[in-house]
């Protein structure tokens, strides 16, 4: 017979673990999927991996889709770490978009364009989230609800944009026009679609790490999200603290959009995101909230998008493959995280 | 006296390295109170959850009226008719107080049976003097009422042994002679009973026979605790003497806090109704009263967490405009809350974090935003060291460490800035003789450094011993003061009712 036995402290090591073993733990559960697909399993996620890391190209492409990953990753992270439940990375991430791409559409010299666009895709994303955040804050509206609901507002929003004054008068399809030929990121290898935005998104894990561990910014995120009543007594403002985590949460989220506009798309429609918001939440759980951990979660799961395209074309598999892997695993990252607390131990057979 | 109901032989039971108990023998008769003592971390906790089948033992076997029995879950314990109350009640918030004791009894055909677990509920509740209204939330239960389920939980289960881990470590001194009470009906009736705890008056005034455990093994028995004086269990759980601290004569100075007819309201308990005192340099002002009368809002008026609805206050002269935590900190003012856990530390943080928390913002901690990790894992490693704060480390989880060291590490993070006042409540419940001395003992340096204290506490002796003038709340207003040398348990009870006020100017 087995039981959980609570424990009292947590191995530095399990940080690595658990998520390895939720990944292992996913494509197991996924391989029976398949399975009943009528695919070898080993054949399918062999494609998986040469498609997505099997080559130069591959892994440039599987790095231009982790990037908004990294970003959202980053904003849900930090959220989390303060408690507050941002689930509207979606919406902030959109909001940044829409935004940078009105900046990048005004003709100026390139770099200053993108300078512009990356500052008004991080305030419109922070502005976002600080709807939710304010409405906590002062009318002690549940975050998880408010935020998640937004993300609905700013997507018809935008649609309601794209469908009506930004429409393409010439073609008629719903996509604003695209923004200067300047303001395209630059492409940082020939041949591929690796732009700058690849770049800031790695160099911004670090400093979000830096930002948690070494500030008291960090500190009081920290010290809040773990006990505001402690934080309270310990002097701290709890609900400017809850602020500025969602301005800098939904700053980062917003991030995630203007490299999608500047160093992708070039414009925005309606299908910018195909729920990188979402795929924070996944990506930040699987980091256990540490800002350097979101860089290889997002990997996982860029690699997995990208791979289970390739997939799908050689054996028949649909490729929303790759949203059952996601869903599987954060439900298995969850599972995880009770080892953290609990400890499996044998005990004697029943008497 | 008659057979054995339990009995525990040569228990031996290790935690890694760490030998929690090591060859206890411990029997307890139908209708027995047996008292278990020691001090914080002497194995009491392990020794009974050894018995409740929660650890198996690495040697020894336990006798269930004489036949040996294997007992590997809370199941097979509660079948050979051993209850336990923890330290941490395991109680549904949202259920009912029936739906609480029904948890896992099925009646006829899977059903909940509430018409009998009602009958049962009533019957116990006549035959102990146990009630409790079968239909509120536990939720709505006080600490009190949340223990007496618990009980009430164990003997609905047929316990014939009844295991209470420090049941009045949460308890209110006027709830305490209810359990007592309680307990008492129990052994007459015949049941056995185990009451741990580490405060000697009450096992004196309750149990019939002692053992007392001393790091994991038996350090010696009692057989008539009412006889026995406190110093001679004390030495035998501390392996010395104790000697309660001398208290110096002091000529207390200027003033360094006042209170000037402060109201408050929006508050959950009970709100000041133009309150005014003052402490002086070097002197301690012990706030005695019945819990619930005002001291909570007190507390929080005067560490910045609950700003006052009229009223003045000043600090070393000084006069407080914002009543933030932040601000009082920076006029001089220490403060230790009453709830360690929950208002003084994150558990789940490392302890330094916790014991830098209040000035983190300060070039001592930090500069221009910038943390000082080094800075701060030596202050920490520094207080771990000056006050003998038993842990691993400065890493370590704050949630890991002991009651007493835990208060220790408060005291050490107020006491490290050199506080002008002191405010602490409850400075040492749930804390050991040895500990308790220790927390004493830095008050009574404090004072005679010239630090003004303020005691909020229920333990009358306590506040005697360490007072110069106590001053008695009563539904939230100073209901008089008086020199500790005029003061009396008789008469601070006394005026803790309501009755005989002594006005002098506080
Ligand atoms: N689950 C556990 N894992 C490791 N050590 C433990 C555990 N439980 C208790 N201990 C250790 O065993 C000793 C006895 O603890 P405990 O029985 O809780 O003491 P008491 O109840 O007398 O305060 C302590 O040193 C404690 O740290
Ligand atoms: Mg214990």
């Amino acid at each position: 017979m087995f039981r959980l036995e609570a424990r009292t402290s947590t191995p530095a090591w399990f940080n690595l673990a658990l998520p390895l073993l939720a990944i292992a733990a996913t494509l197991v559960l996924c391989s029976g999927l398949i399975a009943i697909a009528g695919a070898g399993v080993v054949d399918a996620y062999g494609v998986m991996l040469s498609a997505s890391l099997g080559d130069s190209y591959a892994i440039t492409e599987t790095l231009v889709r982790a990037a908004p990953m990294i970003f959202t990753g980053l904003a849900v992270a930090i959220a989390f770490r303060a408690k507050f439940w941002n689930i509207g990375a979606e919406g902030q991430l959109l909001a940044g978009a829409v935004a940078s791409c009105f900046v990048g559409a005004i003709p100026m010299p390139g770099y200053l364009a993108m300078l512009l666009m990356a500052l008004a895709g991080a305030a419109a994303g922070a502005l976002v989230a600080l709807v939710p955040a304010t409405l906590r804050v002062k009318f002690k509206v549940d975050d998880v609800v408010s935020s998640l609901l937004l993300n609905s507002v700013i997507y018809y929003a935008l649609m309601a944009l794209i469908e009506g004054p930004w429409k393409d008068s010439f073609s008629g399809y719903p996509i604003s026009p695209p923004i200067e030929d300047s303001a395209n990121f630059p492409v940082l290898m020939e041949g591929t679609r690796l732009h700058l935005g690849v770049i800031v998104a790695l160099i911004a894990a670090p400093l979000c790490w830096f930002l948690i561990a070494r500030t008291t910014l960090g500190f009081r995120i920290r010290v809040t999200g773990e006990n505001p009543e402690a934080a309270r007594y310990g002097g701290i403002n709890v609900q400017r603290v809850l602020l500025s985590t969602a301005l800098l949460s939904g700053a980062l989220a917003g991030l995630a959009g203007v490299g999608e506009v500047g160093g992708v798309h070039f414009q925005v429609m309606s299908d910018i995101s195909p729920g990188y918001g979402y795929s924070g939440i996944v990506v930040a759980m699987l980091a256990r909230l540490n800002p350097l951990g979101v860089v290889p979660a997002a990997i996982f799961l860029a690699a997995v998008m990208t791979g289970a395209e390739a997939m799908s074309r050689a054996t028949g598999v649909p490729a929303f493959l790759s949203d059952v892997i996601q869903g599987t695993a954060l439900l298995a990252m969850l599972v995880a995280l009770l080892f953290t607390a609990y400890r499996i131990r044998r005990v004697g057979a029943p008497a | 006296m008659s057979a054995p109901l339990i009995e525990m032989r040569g228990i031996t039971k290790s935690f890694g390295a760490v030998k929690a108990n090591e060859a206890v023998d411990l029997s307890v008769a139908p209708g027995e109170i047996l008292g278990l003592l020691g001090e914080n971390g002497a194995g009491k906790t392990t020794l009974m959850n050894v018995l409740f089948g929660a650890y198996a033992p690495d040697a020894g076997e336990i006798l269930v009226e004489g036949r040996p029995v294997a007992i590997h879950n809370s199941a097979d314990a509660l079948a050979a008719g051993i209850g336990m109350v923890h330290q941490h009640f395991h109680l549904a918030p949202r259920l009912t107080v029936l739906e609480n004791l029904l948890i896992g009894i099925p009646g006829k055909s899977g059903r909940i049976d509430r018409a009998r677990g009602l009958a049962r509920l009533n019957e116990i509740g006549r035959q102990y003097g146990l009630s409790l209204d079968p239909n509120l939330p536990v939720s709505a239960l006080s600490v009190g009422e949340q223990q007496r389920l618990e009980i009430i939980k164990a003997l609905f289960r047929g316990a014939k042994l009844l295991i209470l881990d420090e049941p009045t470590a949460v308890l209110a001194p006027s709830e305490v002679d209810g359990l007592f009470a309680a307990l008492r009906s129990m052994a007459t009736q015949g049941l056995g009973i185990i009451f741990i705890s580490h405060k000697l008056n009450e096992v004196r005034a309750l149990t019939h026979r002692c053992v007392v455990l001393r790091h994991g093994k038996v350090a010696g028995r009692v057989d008539h605790p009412a006889q026995t004086t406190s110093a001679e269990m004390a030495k035998l759980m501390c392996g010395h003497e104790i000697v309660p601290p001398t208290k110096e004569a002091s000529s207390p100075g200027a003033a360094v806090l006042t209170l000037d007819g402060i109201s408050t309201s929006g508050h959950a308990g009970t709100p000041l109704r133009d309150v005014s005192l003052s402490v002086r340099s070097g002197e301690i002002l012990g706030i005695a009263g019945v819990s619930g009368n005002g001291q909570r809002a007190l507390a929080d008026v005067i560490s910045g967490m609950l700003p006052p609805r009229a009223g003045a206050m000043t600090i070393a002269g000084k006069a407080v405009a914002r009543f933030s935590p932040r601000e009082l900190q920076a006029l001089g003012l220490g403060r230790i809350p009453e709830d360690r856990m929950t208002t003084g530390l994150v558990t789940n943080l490392p302890l330094a974090d916790s014991m830098v928390l209040p000035r983190i913002g300060t070039e001592a901690f930090s500069r221009k935003g910038l943390l000082n990790p080094a800075a701060i894992r030596a202050f920490a490693e520094e207080q771990i060291k000056a006050y003998d704060i038993r842990c691993p480390g400065p890493m370590v989880r704050a949630g890991a460490l002991s009651g007493g060291n835990l208060q220790k590490a408060l005291l050490a993070r107020e006491l490290a800035f050199d506080p002008k006042v002191l405010i602490v409540s409850q400075p040492t419940r749930g804390l050991d003789i040895g500990a308790a001395r220790f927390i004493h003992e830095k008050f009574l340096a404090m004072r005679a450094k010239g630090c003004g204290i303020i005691v909020i506490g229920e333990d009358l002796e306590e506040l005697l011993m360490l007072s110069d003038r106590i001053a008695v709340m009563y539904e939230g207003r100073i209901a008089g003061t008086l020199p500790s040398a005029d003061a009396t348990v008789a008469r601070l009870g006394l005026m803790m009712t309501g009755a005989g006020h002594t006005e002098e100017a506080a």
